[in-house]
């Protein structure tokens, strides 16, 4: 008689059940291991790291797993467990320039101290199928040479000696945290850099490229990208000094952009920042324009209106996981909802016609 | 059984003390939006992390949990929520609404009258009633700072000159105790009635927008309207088709190939009480 559309415990169950055995796929074929993609899928795991903010490159594989390469359902598996995290302390900032680089280029200038240093990039691939892959084989090794000692300057660094560039005042206040305190705004910059580096690549990508296209055009230059390990540092009350914890890999991003001046500011070239977990050059360029285009207030600019200048459009729809949850969960039964509308729109439809045949 | 890697209830108590903290200002001002530090919970953002997170803080071990959703105990959300708690609290679960003393909902405020002592915890999406109307939070806040509530009645007086009446069916708009304009959450405005005068303490948690409100028993909330367009609260013009019941909410359920429709009620909890004692509705099986 009455047929339950609702749902039930037991299908819960059998879901889970099934799409455990579809995430397995075809025994058949050998079960993909967490180390294989660890190593092998290291971008992936990168930017699950980086959006799921917590750096551990063995929960990251593992959440790739269990999401059965869905990287946004990774990153929420890596967000769910982060909360779950005592908070011990915060570390010392990392120090950039000290950065192991395995990476480093400028597109500001030619050569410079520190060199430029390719590195392990598709940039200069020609992206052909490489169907040897479908194989399996060992890689040939690749030419080794030292690494180069010491520290490597900032490129914007130079610039700022002849006050060329603005500079950063140091700033000790310790910064808020987007994970442990409410999104207030306007924000600061710390706050928005937040947001960014933990926001969707694809989003972050999408607001950089329309900066580009004139929608809030801010003229970056790559001052300098680089990639490779820094260590991190805390501060051991008891000791009375800082120990090294561990390292981290970042991909650092600073942009060089033009700027004729405003009411406040001379010229001079300005800074957008970029920084993010792992390899992930693609976001840390993005983020620093994007960083660079919501400055736009503080510099004395005018606002033009475009999404990227605007921190409250781009800082509420920038985090994929509060999207997904709230776009999926209109598949959630509305049928309450559907109901009372269905009620009004039957009643205003009863009321037209009524008055169409009236007027008739 | 206890999941006994997470702490009581999941949230670790210092989240949960933050927490507590909105749900007290929440209940110092009702209908005021408290802005609170939303966790990332196991469940996506728009499921009830918002009301999840203020149930975790609201339970005690001694407490008896029902969850519904669209007024039902057994709807898929409903019954995965129930089995968080279940997991992570161990606390006693119900479906009947009398016995529950934390009722978590989405959608739905139980039929049976809720009684001083219990708490009923609204999920909610966008907790700003003036969200589409304006869009920037940053202005919303400054709209309720100084009470300007002008743009609501605009729109609900242009929805009178479109449509003879005001087109808002669920989500309507409410004013807590002559101050606030408030977002009762998307149940149907047939249950804004409940909302006033209610002997339960009635929290809404919103987990991605991060706000959290309150109405401590006995508030006054007036569902907005005109004097000559006093406010209604509809429903489907029918009776229970299982239980009778001519003053309960109803789901529309299509039974058959050619469009055949029956009603019944969305809270089934009522329904399945009243069937009990004997109510029968048009299509009640002889026997039960």
């Amino acid at each position: 008689m009455y047929v339950a559309v609702k749902g039930g415990e037991r299908a819960i169950d059998n879901a889970h059940a099934w799409l455990a055995e579809e995430r397995r796929g075809d025994p058949g074929v050998a079960e993909l291991s967490v180390d294989q993609i660890r190593e092998q899928l290291r971008l992936a795991v990168n930017r699950v790291m980086a959006e799921g903010s917590l750096y551990d490159p063995d929960l990251a594989a593992l959440a790739i797993k269990q999401a059965r390469g869905d990287l946004i359902e990774a990153v929420f598996l890596i967000r769910a467990y982060r909360t779950t995290l005592p908070r011990l302390g915060h570390s010392r900032p990392v120090d950039s320039a000290a950065m192991a680089c395995i990476r480093r280029i400028s597109a500001t200038f030619k050569d410079a101290p520190g060199g430029q240093v390719l590195g392990p990039t598709f940039d200069y691939t020609h992206r052909l199928l490489d169907f040897k892959l479908l194989a399996e084989g060992a890689v040939p090794a690749a030419p080794a040479s030292a690494a180069t000692p010491g520290p490597v300057p900032h490129i914007t660094g130079f610039l700022n000696r002849d006050g060329m560039i603005e500079t950063d005042a140091p700033d000790e206040t310790t910064p808020p945290d987007l994970t442990r305190e409410p999104m207030e705004l306007p924000a600061s910059r710390q706050l928005r850099l937040q947001a960014l580096t933990r926001g969707d690549e694809g989003f972050v990508l999408s607001m950089a490229y329309s900066t580009q296209r004139g929608y809030g055009r801010t003229h970056a230059f790559v001052g300098e990208l680089r990639i490779g390990t820094v260590a991190v540092e805390m501060d051991i009350p008891e000791l009375g000094f800082a120990v090294e914890i561990g390292e981290v890999e970042l991909t650092e991003c600073e942009t060089v952009n033009q700027f004729k001046g405003s009411k406040s500011e001379p010229p001079q070239f300005t800074r957008g920042y970029g920084l993010v977990f792992g390899q992930s050059e693609r976001k840390a360029i993005a983020m620093s324009l994007v960083d660079r285009a919501l400055r736009w207030k503080e510099l004395g600019e005018d606002f033009n209106g475009a999404p990227a200048q605007d921190e409250e459009f781009v800082l509420m729809h920038a985090d994929n996981i509060q999207a997904t949850g709230f776009l999926e969960h209109i598949k959630l039964p509305h049928y309450v909802d559907f109901q009372a509308e269905l009620e009004l729109v039957r009643r205003m439809r009863a009321e037209a016609m009524q008055m169409q045949e009236a007027a008739e | 059984m206890t999941d006994q890697a997470y702490n009581f209830a999941y949230l670790d108590e210092q989240t949960k003390r933050m927490i507590r903290r909105a749900i007290l200002k929440g209940v110092a001002v009702p209908g005021y939006q408290v802005p609170f530090a939303s966790r990332e919970m196991p469940m996506p953002y728009g499921w009830g992390t918002g009301g999840v997170q203020v149930t975790s803080a609201c339970l005690m071990p001694e407490d008896c949990l029902k969850v519904i959703d669209q007024g039902a105990d057994d709807t898929t959300n409903a019954v995965s929520i129930r089995k968080f708690f279940q997991r992570t609290a161990g606390v006693q679960v119900t479906e009947a609404t009398a016995e529950a003393s934390v009722i978590q909902t989405r959608h739905r405020i139980p039929e049976t009258p809720l009684r001083e002592g219990q708490i009923l915890v609204y999920q909610v999406p966008i907790p700003e009633p003036l969200r589409f109307l304006e869009p920037r939070e940053t202005e919303t806040r400054k709209m309720h700072e100084l009470e300007e509530y002008g743009l609501m009645h605009v729109k609900l007086y242009e929805d009178i000159a479109r449509h003879g009446q005001i087109a808002t069916s669920y989500a309507y708009p409410v004013k807590v105790e002559g101050r606030y304009v408030m977002d009762p959450s998307p149940i149907p405005k047939f249950d804004n009635p409940k909302l006033s005068d209610n002997a339960a303490l009635q929290l809404f948690g919103a987990g991605r927008e991060q706000r959290i409100y309150a109405l401590p028993p006995y508030t006054q909330v007036v569902s907005l309207d005109f004097d000559d367009h006093p406010f209604e609260a509809g429903k489907a013009p029918h009776d229970c088709d299982l239980c009778g019941a001519g003053e309960s909410y109803l789901d529309e359920v299509i039974v058959d190939d050619a469009g055949g429709r029956m009603f019944v009620c969305s809270d089934t909890d009522f329904c399945a009480s009243r069937q009990a004692v004997g109510h029968r509705g048009r299509l009640s099986p002889e026997e039960v």
